[in-house]
């Protein structure tokens, strides 16, 4: 390792690059043994581990980079760890079981699914209060906001709809009927296509967010595995719009997705039960988290190969990676 | 052609009585346009008249007006609330409370489809005949109905809907005859199979090498029945039953003020003197012994089957694949742990509204051919999705095995393959099966 930490700086130097003075970090919610773990992605290394509440899942970093956000959903409530102390220093009024949430482009509003409520409360980040709630369907869970600010989506897992929220309003404006247990959304950079993953359907849906039509269905085949085992969760798209990154659960695999055909180009074999991923900023690097191996995949994006793998705590859900 | 039945009624009532049957099936239909013949308007004049309704109704339906209504019978009968422990006594509201929950499940996801489903709960006494109620359930506009009855009643039940349209879903029987020799292409079952719970438990014990079985049977019918598919599964699976022994229900109260001094001594002399096992499994359905074998045999062995490990469908300690939820929302509104009835009359009634939300339209037909068809998955978290088996209408469902307190594991187990889906190593497979669908 350390020679291949060598040779990395000396093709830096090499090419007139300075190292930024503080490494990216990621952030990895492990969600039995009530911790994070900080990964440092230039040395792709564990640094530290932060205790926090119980079951952590959803993780974010504001929008000023100052605070990681983390559901704690056994304690009903988002923790907030300060990123240059690495303590946890406040809490957020989430509402009832909280697993994932999103923020809006500004960093002043969070939006967080309430599985037991049926709801989707909204929180004033500033004030850190709550400032409402949305009623939606059975167990909500998927939150992603459009690239513009002014269309939230929650998916509800047993309802099977991608609701569409008029943030201004409050109001739902369309749902949208989606395979089976839909768990999270992305939307491409541009805004022109809402992912949905159905982890139970074992599909990808991919709606047009003007006309509220699901476009397309991707789905997944792989040799040797039984439909039942394809689990599509988290969805990475690059900042191009060009190619997305499916994480799908038992299948042990993330999908590489060309976004213009929406056809699988290459399955790439990580580790056991893999829920998330998140890109590197530079996206060099996309970060997998696999439940069952307790580790950390690394997968080098522009050869698409996975180079590495990073033991992290008990059972690791949920990344987050700091962008400065 | 079951548009919102009500709102049917309101506005066409200048039409034929019979068109305005809620469960017509298609020869009905042939048969009323002749019925209207007789009575004088050509039948031309009829075609056009049905025409005109379709698109009438059709825009009705799209206005939207008043939501598209399901109306969902239960039929049950009266059951003994026995069990040995006192913890398991079943709720007089077991089963249909499941049904109800997934009713307002489906009402949370109807708001956004403008659907709306109501349940008709039909508690039938000793003696009345299931076939009547499935009769006077049509006439009130029933056309799917949930049944958790003995076997016999759900066939009468089945065969006397099957005239007027109505399909059943089984959520209650666990008997094998009902998907095997005496299927129905009118009956879905959400229960799991004798066989399939069987084999769930026998895949585990394998794999735990725990392969030396002593059988202890009860005296009843059910138990026997268990039993068979026990043995079965021990064959099927490698292991190997060493002795067996029968339980004879004397009869008796399962409580007394005298307490279980008794029991604690008769237990270790049945189980006296046994050839030498690995595993003691218990076939009681009946509630009879099973509940006072463990921590009581004579060689100090685990117990499973119908008490110690159990294989089920749901169990209240199930906190997997989001389990907790259903649990959670379970437990607020009805005040009680969800038991495996209550899960198999939720899936039933989850499967109604998730095909509803597919199809739009209030057709039993429809919907019965959405669920069977490659389209159908439905989540009830179980961790993977839940398909039908298209040869005997049977739910394909991985089974929990429980020790009361936790979720010991869930089989299909590890390495036990299959060419389709390894849940098909459940209970008897496309090839094993003798159902022919009628």
């Amino acid at each position: 390792m350390q020679a291949a930490v060598s040779l990395l700086l000396g093709v830096a130097i090499g090419l007139g690059v300075t190292l930024p003075a503080h490494a990216y970090m990621a952030y990895v919610s492990n969600e039995k043994g009530n911790t994070i773990t900080v990964i440092d992605t230039d040395k792709l290394q564990a640094v530290r581990t932060i205790k926090v509440g119980q079951r952590p899942r959803g993780i974010e970093l504001t929008k000023d980079g100052n605070f990681v956000l983390v559901a704690v959903g056994d304690d009903d409530t988002i923790q907030m760890i300060d990123t240059k102390s690495g303590e946890v220093v406040s809490t957020l009024p989430s509402g009832a079981d909280p697993e994932l949430f999103t923020q809006d482009p500004t960093g002043n509003l969070l939006y967080v699914a309430n599985e037991n409520d049926n709801t989707v409360t909204v929180i004033d980040m500033p004030k850190r209060a709550r400032l409402g709630e949305v009623q939606v369907g059975v167990e909500p869970e998927g939150m992603g906001i459009s690239p513009d600010g002014k269309t939230l989506v929650a998916t509800s897992e047993t309802t099977n709809m991608a609701h569409f929220i008029d943030v201004d309003t409050r109001k739902i404006v369309a749902n949208v009927l989606v395979d089976a247990r839909p768990r999270f959304v992305a939307f491409k950079p541009d805004g022109s296509e809402l992912w949905v993953s159905s982890e139970v359907g074992g599909t990808v849906s991919v709606i047009d967010p003007h006309t509220h039509q699901v476009t397309k269905k991707i789905t997944f085949a792989i040799p040797g595995l039984r439909s039942e085992a394809i689990q599509p969760v988290g969805i990475s798209i690059t900042r191009d719009g060009k190619t997305a990154f499916v994480a799908l659960g038992p299948a042990n695999r993330v999908a590489v997705i060309d976004t213009n055909t929406h056809e699988v180009t290459k399955y790439l074999l990580v580790g056991q039960r893999v829920w998330h991923t998140a890109f590197t900023p530079d996206e060099r690097y996309l970060l997998t988290t696999n439940g069952v191996s307790n580790d950390v995949s690394v997968i080098d994006v522009a050869s698409l190969k996975v180079i590495k793998s990073i033991q992290v705590g008990e059972l690791p859900w949920g990344v987050a990676i700091s962008q400065k | 052609m079951k548009f919102g039945a009500r709102s049917v009624m309101l506005r066409c009532k200048k039409q034929p009585a019979s068109l305005r049957h809620d469960g017509m099936t298609s020869t009905q239909m042939t048969h009323s346009l002749d019925h209207v013949d007789l009575f004088g308007a050509s039948l031309t004049v009829a075609r056009t008249l049905i025409a005109a309704a379709v698109v009438f109704l059709t825009i009705v339906a799209a206005g939207a007006t008043e939501p598209l209504e399901f109306k969902i019978g239960y039929l049950r009968v009266e059951k003994p609330r026995v069990a040995i422990s006192l913890v398991a006594v079943p709720a007089e509201n077991n089963g249909v409370a499941g049904a109800q929950a997934a009713i307002n499940d489906n009402n949370t996801t109807g708001k956004f489809l403008d659907q709306h489903f109501t349940l008709d709960d039909v508690k039938l006494k000793e003696g009345e005949d299931p076939a009547a109620a499935a009769a006077a359930l049509a006439d009130r506009g029933v056309s799917i109905v949930l049944a958790d009855l003995p076997p016999d009643a759900l066939l009468r039940a089945a065969d006397a809907g099957h005239a007027r349209g109505q399909v059943f879903f089984n959520v209650g029987a666990p008997d094998e005859r009902l998907r095997e020799n005496d299927c129905r292409a009118n009956v879905i079952h959400t229960a799991p199979s004798r066989a399939m719970l069987a084999d769930a438990l026998a895949q585990y014990l394998v794999w735990k090498q725990w392969k030396r079985w002593f059988l202890v049977v009860g005296s009843h019918e059910p138990d026997k029945l268990y039993a068979d598919a026990l043995r079965r599964a021990a064959t099927r699976f490698g292991a190997k039953i060493v002795g067996e022994k029968v339980f004879e229900d004397t009869g008796g109260s399962r409580r007394s003020d005298t307490g279980v001094v008794q029991v604690q001594r008769q237990i270790p002399v049945f189980t006296q003197q046994l050839p030498a096992y690995d595993v003691l499994v218990a076939a009681d359905e009946s509630e009879v012994f099973a509940g006072y074998l463990p921590y009581r045999t004579w060689d100090p062995r685990p117990v499973a089957g119908s008490a110690g490990l159990v294989p089920t469908s749901w169990d209240a300690s199930n906190d997997q694949w989001g389990a907790t939820q259903m649990q959670d929302r379970f437990i607020r509104e009805f005040k009680r742990p969800m038991t495996a009835l209550d899960m198999q009359a939720w899936t039933a009634m989850r499967m109604i509204g998730e095909s509803a939300a597919h199809k739009r339209v209030n057709d039993p037909k429809a919907l019965l051919e959405f669920i069977k068809s490659a389209d159908f998955a439905l989540a009830a978290f179980k961790g993977q999705k839940l398909t039908l088996r298209d040869w005997n209408l049977q739910l394909r469902q991985p089974i929990l095995l429980t020790d009361g307190r936790t979720i010991v594991s869930v089989s299909p187990q590890e390495g036990f393959l299959h060419q389709f889906s390894e849940l098909d190593t459940l209970g008897y497979d496309r090839s094993e099966s003798k159902c022919k669908l009628q």
